[in-house]
């Protein structure tokens, strides 16, 4: 199909504005990606993937400028856990303020070593995932990426690696490919938090062989006017899981897109979010679940708390597949409107070609349970506690998702914060 | 202790008046009970005390110790001591029945100036009023009210009475839905609870509760009033005869 003429110069524009890396082991790949980009062009207004949010700042040809943000003398978070810290300021790498990333079999995209094992991972999902929906941010992350993390874990890493995005240039613009791999039975928890840059692009590739867990638990930072598309495209082997959660805090506008595609029987994979928004924020959560062998087991969990006219958004589907029997899909998307000037927007869907298959999806929108609170004040509970709690409530089964209390603790205490600066 | 004058409460949505002008007043360390007619406004009342949203007062006061209540946030009401168990306790899914009436107790002394209780303390504390109601370690794990039967609810109201020591309780229709064994419990944590700095307003419509809990005070409510006030034989009197002749006498 021809692309359009408008989108062709768009794409044109953005390309002209990049340094597209030559040569190495990924030229194939982003040769590849670049063709696929071409004949999509970049997702615009009146694409139907793009219907409730505006993909404009994201594919032009420049970022638009966004504000830094002080968080003052705040703790970092997840500082109280033993991890392996890797920061990246605007999409930079930075060894300076990082661990040793070789001590923990991390290597780097710009390194570009001859012969890789990355070959076969690199732009790979994010190509399968393609299909029957085009993502082109993505392809043009894998056209354009100088930056990210390798890494191929073959046993029980010993210690979370932590990726640490800081903003320090007005109008930064990142693009960021990760890929991991994980060896049959091997295992990985990945963190990530920060606002990385003005406008970023981050693409999050995982191999989860059989038997292999990965835990991935991400905040997306609080810097009031960052834009930030990102996806995460995984391919699950049989007995294998795979876990993330997102946390997200204000941001003017974020887009991200899980794509999960769960190949060997038996494999678990959950997908969950919790959203806190309060003024000038759009949350888009796309979801797209592939049940493509017996008896796997996916979770889509998304809640949003809105305020102030923020904007929460969740496309979600599950597909199943004939021959995927036993299949058990579940999803839930909610939002709590904490005014009647916020909005919740939600598609969820199911696509099932399988006839012994167990699968519910539920979507609602409501206020906070004024009966809850009265009950709550009435044994001496203040009026911005009590909100407090149950918002917390509310989000409760999201971040039920994450194993680890220790980080699921981190993120409540934030949330709980995050509440006390946003009146409740 | 609780002193209500020519109380007149409307809804806020229309004109429907519910209460006509209540007097009442209830000294320290004394029980009162108030019987009544369903739709005589007795859980109106206890909500107005207790500050829910939705009452409209257009005359009247009501102080606890001499301070007016209906000027306050309902948390300020809890911290200045008053305590309504619901008729119908209220279930907040996602809040763990632990962490609320830690929030809530917590909360009350902060508010009187007081020093948080330790996690450790406040366990050891819980445990032991808990036990005393046979309100088991699983059910303070559950969400607050969530999947917990009638009985239960109601025994859960009387461990946060016992938790948060108010000096005004108001029991409303506690009785109701229990069986003897757990009326019994719930009679006995409120009799545990009486002293001379603490009185009681049990909403009721059987004697019952009232052979367990005995009151100083027995007081009818009808359409918005209280019609008549006498001893403990008065809720005798309802038991044998129901209401009809004490309202054909008054009216
Ligand atoms: N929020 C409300 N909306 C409509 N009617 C109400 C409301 N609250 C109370 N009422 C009415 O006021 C009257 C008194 O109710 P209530 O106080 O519950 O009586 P009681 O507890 O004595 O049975 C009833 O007629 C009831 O229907
Ligand atoms: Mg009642």
């Amino acid at each position: 199909m021809a692309v359009a003429q408008a989108k062709q110069d768009a794409l044109a524009a953005r390309l002209a504005g990049l340094s597209l890396p030559q040569g190495g082991w990924s030229a194939p790949a982003r040769a590849d990606a670049q063709a696929r980009l071409a004949s999509m062009g970049l997702p615009g207004k009146r694409d139907e993937y793009w219907r409730y949010t505006d993909p404009t700042t994201l594919t032009a040809a420049q970022p638009t400028p966004a504000a830094l943000f002080d968080a003052g003398d705040e703790t970092p978070l997840f500082d109280g856990i033993d991890r392996v810290r890797l920061v990246f300021v605007d999409g930079v790498f930075d060894p300076t303020q990082s661990d040793d990333p070789a001590a923990a079999g991390v290597e780097f995209l710009s390194a570009g070593a001859d012969i890789h094992w990355a070959q076969g991972l690199y732009g790979v999902l994010e190509a399968r995932g393609q299909t029957p929906v085009a993502r082109p941010l993505a392809a043009l992350n894998t056209a354009a990426a100088t930056e990210g993390v390798l890494i191929h874990v073959t046993g029980r890493a010993a210690r979370p690696i932590n990726l640490i995005y800081l903003h320090k240039s007005e109008s930064s613009d990142a693009i960021l490919h990760h890929c991991v791999k994980l060896a049959p039975g091997a295992e990985l928890t990945l963190l990530e938090n920060g606002p990385a840059a003005a406008r970023f692009n981050k693409v999050l590739e995982v191999e989860v062989a059989d038997g292999a867990r990965f835990h991935h638990i991400r905040a997306q930072g609080r810097d009031h006017e960052r834009r930030a598309v990102t996806h995460i495209f995984a391919r699950l082997g049989a007995g294998s899981l795979f876990k993330s959660f997102t946390l997200t805090a204000n941001g003017v506008l974020t887009r991200n897109e899980a794509v999960l595609e769960l190949t060997g029987d038996d494999a678990v994979a959950h997908v969950a979010g919790a959203a806190v928004g309060d003024g000038d924020f759009h949350h888009d959560d796309t979801v797209f679940v592939t049940h493509a062998a017996e008896r796997c087991e996916s979770r889509q969990v998304f809640k949003k708390v809105l305020k102030n006219g923020a904007v929460g958004v969740f496309q979600g589907k599950i597909l199943v597949q004939p021959g995927a029997q036993k299949t058990d899909g579940y999803q839930i998307s909610q939002s709590l409107l904490l005014d009647e000037t916020s909005q919740f927007l939600a598609k969820p869907e199911l696509e099932i070609y399988a006839d012994d298959v167990k699968c519910s999806h539920g979507s609602t929108s409501g206020a906070i349970d004024e009966t809850a609170l009265y009950y709550l004040r009435s044994r001496g509970v203040p009026l911005r506690q009590a909100q407090s709690l149950l918002v917390l409530a509310f989000l409760a089964e999201a971040i039920g998702e994450i194993e680890d209390e220790a980080i699921a603790e981190d993120i409540r205490a934030r949330l709980e914060a995050w509440l006390g600066r946003h009146g409740g | 202790m609780l002193e209500i004058n020519n109380l007149h409460v409307k809804l806020e949505e229309d004109d429907k008046v519910i209460l006509k002008g209540v007097n009442l007043t209830v000294e320290a360390g004394k029980v009162h009970a108030i019987m009544g007619p369903n739709g005589s406004g007795k859980s109106t009342l206890s909500y107005v005390l207790s500050g829910r949203d939705g009452y409209e007062v257009t005359d009247g006061s009501a102080t606890l110790d001499g301070v007016e209540l209906l000027e306050m946030e309902p948390e300020e009401r809890a911290a200045a001591g008053l305590f309504l168990a619901f008729q119908y306790p209220v279930e907040i899914p996602g809040v763990g029945n632990m962490t609320f009436l830690r929030t809530a107790v917590n909360a009350q002394r902060k508010a009187r100036g007081q020093e948080e209780m330790s996690a450790g303390e406040f366990l050891k504390v819980v445990r032991e009023k808990a036990k005393a109601l046979k309100i088991d370690a699983e059910m303070m794990k559950r969400p607050v009210n969530v999947g917990f039967s009638g009985g239960e609810k109601k025994r859960n109201e009387i461990l946060q009475m016992a938790m948060l020591e108010p000096k005004m309780c108001i029991l409303d229709e506690t009785d109701s839905g229990l069986d003897v064994d757990a009326m019994k419990l719930v009679a006995d944590g409120v009799n545990a609870l009486r002293d001379a700095g603490r009185a009681f307003l049990v909403i009721t419509h059987y004697q019952r509760l009232l052979d367990h809990i005995k009151p100083d005070v027995v007081h009818i409510m009808a359409d918005g009033r209280i019609v008549k006030t006498g001893g403990p034989e008065l809720a005798l009197e309802v038991e044998n005869n129901g209401y009809a002749d004490i309202l054909a006498e008054v009216l």
